[in-house]
């Protein structure tokens, strides 16, 4: 409808034509749609996030067994917020209610990803079915990311010596009227809405630039079959990105429909979100370098494998 | 009374130390205020979401940039069990 009724707008009562009027079209339409899907999920996902916040989180983690403290992590991961600056606390804040380090990374691997930014971004561009696979695909980074981290007994890694609680954390839901809760979660999309639009428009604009005006050989020859080495470059290109994972997803858009595959495309946009530069800066004040090599290796080879096999079976 | 501000200098928890500090001058109240940037500290609180705000040795808020009439809100009502 609101495809239309753009296109309609554009082509009728402005009077654009050809190769330009495409061009705006497609940017109008795709700024204000991905506009509107970004407030309400962003809005959806802080209205649920006002029962549970971090705290209660690590309280219900605490002591669970190791299958239970994976999948959990992982999932809460989803709803609750991340901030790259919050990341010690966090992570200090886990070890020391005794919950084991691969749970710890479980959960600090699925939240970034699964971010709600992201997810909304997704949604818009790629519709449903994209979203939940890279959903489905996200938890297993994390599930087997953080097991795997746990296996290999890194705990001497911790360059802090934390001192554990004692006794069990009470796991209480944040208590607030329906009201409140609707305006805090009113608040924080609007919040983060101003902080990201900006770069939703450039990116869908250079995405409308490049729909108009770079032929789809050149990008198929660089970004599509004709290039065995595609996902693991994408997930390298994703990693200094993380602050900008709202303009970069039109971008990633295009190129797919241009002829760049959906594996390296998904694996890129995990990349962007679960490898960040500024987190590992900020973690390498508590933990050793090893212990951050070895996570950026085992979710940077996660991803790369499930763009590969995405690929393979597409 | 003495309100704290916790965190370990993410741009939110800078944020959070002005909208205290106009708060307090809101209220008229005497209050000292303090930043606590050490993670130590941090943790002994049990807060593990920055930014946070401490009022007279109890959490009442983790993770949230609040506003000036919220903080205003929290000192009153800490303030009346004194």
């Amino acid at each position: 409808m609101w495809y239309e009724l753009s296109k309609e707008f554009i082509y009728g009562f402005i009077g654009l034509e050809g190769k330009l009027a495409d061009a705006i079209h497609f940017f109008v339409y795709d700024t204000i749609k991905i506009w509107f899907l970004l407030l309400s999920i962003i809005f959806a996902v802080s209205f649920l996030r006002t029962w549970v916040n971090t705290e209660y989180v690590r309280a219900h983690l605490q002591g669970k067994s190791s299958f239970y403290g994976h999948v959990g992590a992982s999932l809460f991961g989803i709803i609750t917020p991340f901030c790259s600056c919050s990341a010690i606390p966090l992570f200090l804040g886990f070890i020391q209610a005794r919950i084991p380090l691969g749970v710890t990374f479980s959960y600090l691997i699925s939240a970034p990803m699964n971010n709600e930014i992201a997810i909304a971004m997704l949604f818009g561009i790629f519709g449903l079915k994209v979203t939940m696979i890279y959903i489905a695909f996200g938890l297993t980074v994390a599930i087997l990311g953080g097991w795997i981290i746990g296996k290999l007994s890194m705990e001497k890694e911790i360059l802090m010596e934390v001192k554990p609680i004692e006794g069990e954390l009470e796991a209480t839901l944040v208590k607030l009227t329906f009201k409140q809760r609707a305006k805090e979660a009113w608040d924080y999309s609007v919040d983060i809405f101003k902080k990201i639009y900006i770069y939703v428009m450039i990116g869908v604009g250079a995405g409308a630039w490049i729909h108009g005006y770079i032929p789809t050989d050149f990008i198929a020859q660089y970004t599509g079959e004709g290039n065995p080495f595609a996902v693991i470059i994408a997930v390298l290109m994703g990693i200094p990105m993380y602050s900008n994972a709202a303009g970069v997803m039109p971008l990633v858009e295009v190129l797919t429909s241009k002829g760049m595959l959906l594996g390296t495309a998904l694996s890129f946009m995990m990349a962007v979100t679960a490898l960040s530069l500024p987190e590992a800066l900020i973690l390498k004040k508590i933990i050793s370098l090893k212990l951050i090599g070895l996570f950026f290796a085992i979710v940077g080879s996660g991803i790369i494998t499930i763009g590969y096999l995405f690929n393979f079976i597409l | 009374m003495k309100i704290e501000v916790l965190g370990t200098g993410c741009s939110k928890c800078a944020q959070l130390e002005a909208v205290v500090k106009e708060a307090v001058a809101k209220s008229g109240k005497f209050a000292q205020i303090e930043k606590v940037e050490d993670i130590t500290k941090i943790m002994e609180y049990q807060v593990i979401s920055t930014p946070g705000l401490v009022i007279d040795g109890n959490v009442v808020s983790t993770g949230k940039l609040l506003s000036v009439d919220e903080v205003a809100q929290l000192i009153k009502e800490h303030s009346t069990t004194n």
